[in-house]
């Protein structure tokens, strides 16, 4: 029998139940819908958190005071043993080969005044390598300029937001605004930066880390973020800074997290993330390739007449294992078919309703769904064929 | 015993036993039969004296627990079932009472079901259904479902589809038991007309006048057969039929 002719014997047994086959293929559909629909959501949350964090570069090690064995910070207001860090330090760090800049980071909230005005927002404590570190460019003015350890003039560069806010579109440059209870001379204005996972970044002002310090009475900085040559190793960079450390404090009382490190780990959480997601729409799948066993099953009672004759006739019984695996395939890929549609018409549907929830379905996931389906039909069909392929024909052609 | 290379089929010592639950039931004891190409046989008897096994077995969808069964001299009873599929498809028709028509497919896709089991290639497959329905007068009924046509003509899509690949042997279980007398008539008519063709035609039948009509009537009881005879009317045939 030909290929041809085998899967048209197939697709007319399907459509001689139309209802039946598409409640059946239906089952599948859904199944396929559900895993493309959450995992392009998946992979939209995935791309989204990952592009959020890149955009300030890859290639930046943060340093903070205190050795965690675990991630992220000690949370602040506890009192901890562990020595400070200090202006010192990131001077210090600024000299090492690859690093193209270090900028020490203090950063609290407080009252702003200026142009008779009040706003209450971020303040960074930086220093004049900041625009370096974080791709931020300067608006109008200058940032921070570079000034000698033990003295920094008491001068601020707002966020465009703040700006905004105070000033309108006057002039701030020049103006004097007061920050908790200094008094500073604004140098610059950033460019709109955006917003990072929901903070307003450009509702920021940004003063020399000394001034923070004495701001918000600390003796040492929350951090320090090292930046380096495009290129060059993150561990290659990493091991210096280390080393210098240790030389200046001692003992490893620091924690130095690359981006590279930290980008890898959070790509792995939202990959188990996704392949979760993914399988809870494959539980839906699985529910759906039972629907064809059982509809399988029944299809081969009611042909049973029919089988006897094809054998009669003088067909292989593995032509009639083909004839019904065919079936069953063909049943499951149309479903998937049909399922990839739907779900990708939902994923389209969400990110035009929802706007701010990212979709995205890669190709290859389209790609695999299909073969999934298919696989499903395979597999679901094994069961009824081989009992189809073994009747007997003469008990076959007497059933009723 | 008649000389194997000149029959069709020769039959010796079949034997079939089944197996019902506890009971034991012998549907053949024994049977030899030699049938010479083109003949016209009947076989008749009570229900469950083998007739139906008896054609199964000729038909190779039943295999014997004992004996051996030549057909054209070859020795079919040792094949595989892959074999023995490809022998049926190519030299063996069967018609039966419930007609065995697949209800989703017309009248003309059912006529090329064997055809398309076979590999033909469609070009050919269309040529070759467009004269059998020419020949049983279906034509205009060709893309009807066969709950659209007439007993009659469903039998008729039957014995089309039974023939077209040209077999050597016709099997016919009861071909008329579903038919009433006039189109019983006419599909008979048709199945004799095969027969005048060349094609041996075996007919199993409750029917005492069907029966009559063949040139050599089998009976069978229990298993085995009781009375071989060939129609008075018909010397000549009756004496090539069984000269054993």
């Amino acid at each position: 029998m030909q290929l041809t002719d085998s899967a048209r014997f197939a697709l007319e047994a399907i459509s001689s139940h139309r209802q039946r086959s598409f409640l059946t293929l239906l089952g599948i559909a859904v199944g396929i819908a559900a895993v493309i629909l959450l995992t392009s959501i998946g992979e939209g949350v995935h791309r989204f958190v990952l592009s959020e964090f890149t955009q300030f570069g890859t290639n930046v090690i943060a340093v903070s005071p205190g050795k965690v064995k675990t991630g992220g910070q000690p949370p602040s207001g506890i009192p901890t043993t562990s020595r400070l860090l200090t202006l010192e330090d990131a001077d210090a760090l600024r000299k090492l080969p690859n690093v193209t800049g270090a900028t020490p980071t203090v950063w609290g909230n407080s009252e702003v005044h200026g142009n008779g005005r009040v706003r209450r927002t971020t303040i960074y404590g930086v220093d004049a390598d900041f625009p370096k570190v974080f791709s931020s460019t300067v608006n109008i003015g200058s940032f921070l300029p570079r000034e000698g350890s033990g003295y920094a003039r008491a001068q601020v560069v707002l966020g465009s937001k703040l700006r905004q806010e105070l000033f309108g579109a006057k002039n701030p440059l020049g103006a004097r605004v007061r920050i908790g209870g200094l008094s500073f001379r604004v140098i610059g204005v950033m460019a709109p930066k955006g917003q990072f996972l929901g903070i307003d970044l450009d509702d920021t002002a940004y003063i020399p880390a000394e001034r923070a310090l004495e701001l918000y009475n600390r003796d040492g900085l929350m951090e320090i973020h090292v930046t380096y040559k495009e290129g060059v190793s993150s561990a290659s960079v990493a091991t210096p800074v280390r080393d210098r450390l240790i030389l200046r404090h001692g003992h490893e009382d620091f924690t130095i997290t690359t981006q590279e490190d930290m980008l890898a780990t959070l790509s792995n959480i939202l990959d188990i993330l996704t392949m979760a997601v993914g399988a809870l729409g494959g539980i839906s799948l699985l529910v759906g390739g039972v629907g064809i066993v059982t509809i399988m099953t029944i299809s081969v009672t009611e042909r049973t007449n029919e089988i006897g004759l094809l054998m009669a006739l003088g067909a292989y019984r593995r032509t009639i294992l083909y004839l019904f695996l065919g079936e069953s395939i063909i049943l499951a890929a149309l479903g998937g078919i049909f399922g990839l549609l739907l779900g990708i018409g939902l994923a389209q549907l969400i990110a035009m309703a929802v706007p701010a929830l990212p979709v995205h379905t890669p190709l290859s996931f389209a790609a695999s769904a299909l073969v999934l389906s298919a696989g499903i039909g395979l597999v679901a069909g094994v069961l009824p064929a081989r009992r189809a392929s073994r009747l007997d024909p003469i008990e076959a052609l007497r059933a009723e | 015993m008649q000389d194997d290379a000149a029959s069709l089929i020769s039959l010796h010592g079949l034997e079939r036993t089944f197996y019902l639950g506890d009971s034991k039931v012998q549907a053949l004891r024994n049977v030899d039969l030699h049938i010479s190409p083109s003949e016209y046989i009947a076989v008749m008897g009570p229900s469950g004296s083998g007739k139906s096994t008896l054609l199964n077995m000729i038909g190779l969808l039943d295999r014997p627990d004992a004996g051996t069964y030549l057909l054209e001299g070859r020795d079919v009873t040792t094949l595989k079932p892959d074999e023995q599929a490809k022998v049926r498809s190519e030299r063996i028709g069967f018609i039966f009472q419930s007609f065995h028509l697949i209800p989703r497919l017309t009248a003309a896709a059912n006529i090329e079901l064997p055809l398309v089991l076979a590999g033909v290639p469609a070009a050919e497959r269309a040529r070759r259904v467009k004269q059998a329905l020419q020949e049983y007068g279906l034509t205009d009924r060709a893309h009807h479902l066969p709950n659209q046509l007439s007993g009659g003509q469903r039998q008729r899509v039957a014995i089309a589809r039974a023939t077209i690949l040209r077999p050597a042997v016709l099997l016919a279980d009861e071909p008329t038991g579903n038919l009433d007398r006039a189109t019983g008539e006419e599909v008979v008519r048709l199945l004799e007309a095969l027969n005048a063709q060349g094609m041996t035609l075996i007919v199993v039948t409750h029917d005492q006048a069907l029966g009559a009509r063949a040139r050599r009537q089998l009976r069978m009881e229990d298993g085995r057969i009781v009375s071989d005879a060939s129609d008075v009317g018909d010397v000549s045939a009756a004496a090539t039929g069984s000269s054993g």
